[in-house]
């Protein structure tokens, strides 16, 4: 049997996910990144093959994404991971037509033909407002575990207005309310509110066609797709798996590239490259 | 009227991140006070306030004429004027520098540009407040990755040789730069010079949103760090003027206590008693 790897080091989290020839995930894992990015992505795959009991051997194509994905020393080429969202998203759910992924340094809205293709997308490069970067202030201002703060803000009945845009003074202004008197969940709620319209402002700019899939690693926060649901009335679809997207994409495109030698995944893989 | 005999105008601005008073004696710079403001600016603001008092042989209970001013301005109940940054600053900058038609102040959570008439009105301004890649805080969180306090931002960017180009969009990625950065073995000092030189790529950006009419003085806690003044130097002008050593941080309170100073003397009253209180 012949498998294929897809290995996402992002900017918080490194993802691998490992596929057998059914293009079904049989091992994955998830780890912090670190300042090691070369280790990381090693470790990653190290840990998704033990998970789906297999020898590296018998992998016939590993591919990166991922803001470190030139870090995957031991992949055989690389994809941006606008274009891995894409294709995991329409594996796990046929129907998608907009990804937003929400990441722990950037958010992406992303519109795909079906099958996955990139039509266009758009995102946070300038600024880390909106994304999972604004719940990690949150929490370190709020002293909580980031898994803490989805059934915290859930609880909130009255959420506050968060006024400030950028991360690093969103801080002073969650400290500021706490001075106020205003309760934690008020104050989560607003923090998860101030990230969903940002991320309908991207998901605007692209435009918004159903269905929408949320992935990354912010998909695991029950009261931003409870928020970001309420805010595009529409639902959202999430998996346990939409943490592992990017990661699936890839490995998606490199059982292409095993299965029909190189040539055949290697223009599939540059078809992607272009689209981003 | 004061017990001290003489008139005792006072200035307090109260800062996002940092509360300044200063006290003026008969016209005269006669003290000065900082403080962290923190979320009980109030106290922060009284005891400023005391503390530039006592450095000037007076007391809280001597001054005259209170003029506040920042973001906090308007939660001193002791006031008897509130003036804006941009006012408060036009004045302390002309206290210094009397010629002076154009200010920066760069501050821990603001950048601000001003144009000021010959007589020291504010014709115009541009402010950031939205983003922390253009104020101090940049420069703190920066430090912060590198693992230096912002107490040591002064001499570790001193010691550079050369920047390290930081691009400056957003004061969260700059965290996965300077990683890089250091990664690849360049120094702390290199780092934080490329903040910097960032910082000032924007206020010169800034600055010229409100047309770069000499003479310039700048001002705000920033520019303590004779590496931000240098490059200033090198790419907005030769001849900037910058208030002295730590006083670049009290341009505001010193503003507010020189309209204080001015307030009384119209009034005629130069050690009179308070109006208001």
């Amino acid at each position: 049997m012949t498998y294929a790897a897809g290995v996402d080091v992002g900017s918080t989290q490194t993802k691998a996910v490992v596929v057998d020839t059914h293009a079904e995930i049989v091992g994955r894992s998830l780890i912090p990144t670190g300042a090691d990015v070369v280790a990381a992505a090693q470790e990653a795959y190290d840990l998704a093959l033990a998970e789906a009991r297999v020898n590296a051997d018998s992998v016939g194509c590993v591919i990166g994404t991922g803001y470190g994905r030139y870090k995957v020393e031991f992949g055989d080429t690389q994809v941006t991971e606008i274009v891995c969202h894409a294709r995991g998203a329409a594996k796990m759910f046929p129907g998608t037509r907009t990804v937003l992924d929400m990441g722990g340094q950037d958010t992406k809205a992303i519109r795909v033909r079906p099958g996955g293709e990139v039509v266009d997308f758009c995102m946070n490069d300038k600024c880390a407002a909106g994304t999972g970067r604004f719940l990690q202030s949150a929490a370190a201002a709020l002293e909580l575990r980031l898994d803490q703060l989805g059934p915290t803000a859930l609880r909130g009945q009255r959420p506050v207005e968060i006024t400030t845009t950028c991360t690093v003074f969103a801080e002073s202004e969650v400290l500021s309310w706490l001075s106020r008197g205003r309760k934690v969940e008020d104050i989560l709620a607003g923090v998860h509110h101030s990230i969903a319209s940002r991320s309908f402002g991207l998901l605007k700019r692209v435009g918004v066609e159903d269905e929408i899939t949320f992935t990354g690693g912010v998909t695991r926060n029950a009261a931003m797709v409870a928020v970001l649901e309420e805010i595009l009335g529409a639902h959202l679809n999430v998996s346990e798996d939409s943490h592992y997207m990017g990661a699936l994409g890839a490995a998606l495109f490199a059982l292409e590239r095993a299965a029909a030698g190189t040539n055949a995944g290697a223009e599939g893989a540059a078809a992607g490259k272009e689209a981003s | 009227m004061s017990t001290i005999g003489a008139a005792v105008a006072a200035g307090v601005d109260v800062g996002s991140t940092h509360t300044k008073a200063a006290v003026l004696v008969d016209g005269e710079l006669a003290g000065t006070a900082i403080r962290r403001t923190g979320f009980r600016l109030e106290e922060a603001a009284r005891e400023a306030l005391e503390e530039a008092c006592r450095a000037a042989g007076a007391a809280t209970s001597d001054v005259d004429y209170l003029t506040t001013t920042g973001y906090g301005r308007n939660r001193i109940a002791d006031r008897d004027l509130q003036v804006t940054d941009l006012t408060a600053q036009a004045w302390g900058a002309r206290r210094f520098f009397p010629a002076t038609r154009t200010v920066l102040d760069v501050g821990g959570q603001t950048m601000k540009a001003l144009r000021l008439d010959d007589v020291g009105r504010v014709l115009s301004f541009r402010l950031n407040d939205k983003c922390a890649a253009g104020t101090g805080a940049f420069l703190e969180k920066t430090a912060r990755y590198l693992g230096h306090p912002v107490e040591e931002i002064g001499a570790v960017a001193e010691s550079a040789g050369e920047a390290v180009p930081i691009s400056g969009v957003c004061a969260v990625f700059a965290e996965s730069e300077v990683i890089n950065h250091v990664s690849q073995g360049r120094g702390a000092p290199e780092i934080l010079r490329g903040a910097m030189e960032s910082l000032v790529e924007k206020s010169v950006r800034l600055l010229k949103r409100v047309g770069l009419e000499p003479e310039f003085t700048l001002v705000g806690g920033i520019m303590r760090f004779p590496t931000m003044v240098e490059v200033m130097r090198r790419d907005l002008a030769e001849d900037v003027n910058v208030p002295e050593g730590e006083l670049v941080q009290f341009t505001g309170a010193i503003g507010a206590a020189v309209l204080s100073a001015h307030r009384l003397e119209r009034a005629g009253a130069p050690s009179g008693a308070r109006t208001t209180s």
